[in-house]
């Protein structure tokens, strides 16, 4: 389905759907249930090797390379984290590692949860999207 | 000043007017700031005496004969002498400028070690202890051969000591030093440190104190602590950040070699031989950090004026009137978060200063930090600096909230409405 539009048309449904919401509690509780939705990572890929250590909460990715597109799975130990992973795996999942690799991310900046990726949250986002990237590199050298 | 029957007590309102940041909203909210132990906030005049050192007296100490070097010079040794005095020193030389705890303790440990440990002795630590007190005493433990010890913690988050005839199990006839936080960070416990010294004395025992926690909230004397070394940050302590201070006995840091080798640190250096400079210097290496130390002076001029004259005078010596306000807020905090189902308090030790770690069933400490800063709520999330420590309680991390003398009973009250909305949007 998401290959019907691409990763810059799903960053705008993001922030239209977060659009919706004025305050701050109805934008969490948001995040909160986008985390329960997220295509969860199979319990034998949740490897030592797939962790992604931020200090505070633990991200567990896993990326396969499926007909030409980028497959990601994943999960938290954290809700609100799981939440942003969530919005991460939908926007970036089952696309070309070119796509993922050539369009800028700026849909967290634009519904207001920058902060998330601040250095001092240490909540393994920031390493989250960086490996997503790396993923996507390795598999574009590869095809 | 109070008459030696009054309860000590301070103005809060008073107080908080001193604080400008306090006047910040975070996220459109009136600032709830919880965070002291990891920073404490600055009152005005610390700020004011710290930018007016850049605005009117600026130069390097101890180098120029020009007049605002003499100036300088004397506004920072100003500030050495009133720490002194603060902590009951026997000598202003005695007083060590660091930029924190962690160099302090860096320092006790690389000099320290060099002096007094050989293959097979041991050092002694506990298993409560920041970060700061653990790796630095591992580094010197690998060079030197010697062998890192722990006095582990019981569940109410107090350190398990010895068995009725002798105080501590735990010393050998290896060991060569005790090194011990006189208050946890994580759990607000106040350790025996004066006990623990003096059974560690009879056996020729160097202790060392990592006071970073206490500095702030108990009326240091390390005359009667009779400790060898004593460690504490600025910073925490109504200071500027980037201060802190090594406290040692005369004698003992006469022997000790230097850690840092530099300017300021020298008497004579040819190629063949440098000679040091007298103390405190020959440990002050390179130029200081002289508008943060000025400041930190400062910090301890206001502590003395609003806080420990109170204490000096009352009969409660030992205590300060901000660790009763601040006790009274602990209090408070313990009662109405008790009543969170699932909640559970990390360090329920009898003798505690205002620090209160929790843990929700089924809620993650990201989580709940987070809801609560979108409240304009500043608590400390994780295992701060802990990590043996929260392995110990099984936990990967806590919520922690740490008070300071301009916190208020209406700011806990806001702390626990927000604990309650955060664990309703979480469950
Ligand atoms: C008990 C304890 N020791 C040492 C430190 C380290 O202090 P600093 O970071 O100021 O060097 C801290 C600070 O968190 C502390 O709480």
């Amino acid at each position: 389905m998401t290959d019907m539009n691409s990763l810059a048309q799903a960053q705008q449904e993001v922030v239209d759907e977060f659009a919706m919401f004025s305050d701050w509690q109805d934008r969490y509780e948001h995040l909160i249930e986008l985390g329960k939705d997220l295509p969860v990572i199979a319990p034998e890929k949740k490897t030592e090797e797939n962790i992604v250590r931020g200090c505070q909460s633990r991200v567990w990715l896993n990326a396969e390379h499926k007909n030409g597109l980028v497959h990601f799975t994943a999960d938290s130990d954290a809700m609100i984290t799981k939440g942003l992973v969530a919005l991460l795996v939908r926007v970036l999942n089952d696309r070309t590692p070119q796509e993922i690799l050539n369009t800028p991310l700026t849909f967290i900046d634009a519904i207001g949860l920058r902060e998330h990726l601040s250095p001092n949250r240490s909540n393994g986002l920031v390493a989250m999207l960086d490996q997503m990237k790396r993923y996507a590199l390795a598999y574009s050298s590869k095809s | 000043m109070k008459s030696a029957a009054v309860q000590p007590a301070i103005n809060v309102e008073e107080i908080r007017a001193q604080f400008p940041i306090l006047k910040e909203l975070v996220h459109g909210k009136p600032l709830v700031y919880f965070d002291n132990a990891a920073t404490s906030q600055k009152p005005r005049r610390v700020i004011k005496a710290e930018s007016a050192y850049y605005a009117t007296i600026n130069a390097n100490v101890h180098r120029g004969v020009h007049t605002l070097s003499t100036k300088a010079t004397e506004a920072q040794e100003a500030a050495r002498e009133i720490i002194r005095k603060h902590i009951n020193a026997k000598h202003a030389h005695e007083v060590i400028f660091t930029s924190g705890t962690t160099a302090s303790m860096n320092l006790a440990a690389f000099s320290l070690g060099q002096l007094l440990l050989k293959p097979g002795d041991e050092v002694l630590i506990s298993e409560m202890e920041h970060h700061a007190n653990i790796v630095p005493w591992q580094m010197a433990c690998e060079r030197h051969g010697a062998k890192l010890k722990v006095i582990p913690v019981t569940d109410s988050g107090e350190l398990a000591l010895g068995s009725s005839d002798h105080l501590i199990d735990q010393f050998s006839d290896r060991t060569r030093i005790l090194t011990i936080s006189h208050v946890s960070n994580t759990l607000g416990t106040i350790n025996p440190v004066k006990e623990l010294i003096a059974e560690a004395k009879k056996r020729g025992i160097i202790t060392v104190v990592d006071g970073a926690q206490a500095i702030a909230h108990l009326d240091i004397d390390v005359q009667d602590l009779s400790c060898d070394l004593y460690a504490f940050s600025g910073h925490k302590a109504y200071g500027p950040t980037g201060t802190g201070v090594l406290y040692g006995r005369e004698e003992l840091l006469e022997r000790m070699p230097p850690w840092q080798g530099g300017g300021e640190m020298i008497d004579v250096v040819t190629f063949e031989k440098t000679t040091y400079a007298k103390l405190p210097f020959k440990f002050e290496a390179g130029t200081p950090h002289i508008a943060g130390i000025i400041g930190l002076g400062e910090a301890f001029r206001w502590m003395e004026d609003y806080d420990f004259a109170f204490a000096k005078a009352s009969a409660e010596r030992g205590k300060s009137a901000f660790a009763a306000h601040e006790h009274m807020l602990l209090e408070h905090a313990t009662k109405e978060l008790l009543a969170i189902d699932g909640l559970r308090i990390i360090g329920t030790a009898k003798e505690k200063v205002g620090v209160i770690s929790f843990v929700i069933d089924g809620v993650h400490h990201y989580d709940l930090g987070t809801l609560l800063d979108q409240q304009g709520i500043a608590v400390r999330t994780g295992h701060h600096c802990t990590q043996p420590l929260m392995e110990r309680f099984g936990v990967s991390g806590t919520t922690r909230a740490s008070f300071a003398c301009f916190n208020t009973i209406a700011e806990v009250d806001a702390l626990v409405a927000g604990v309650k909305k955060a664990v309703k949007m979480l469950r």
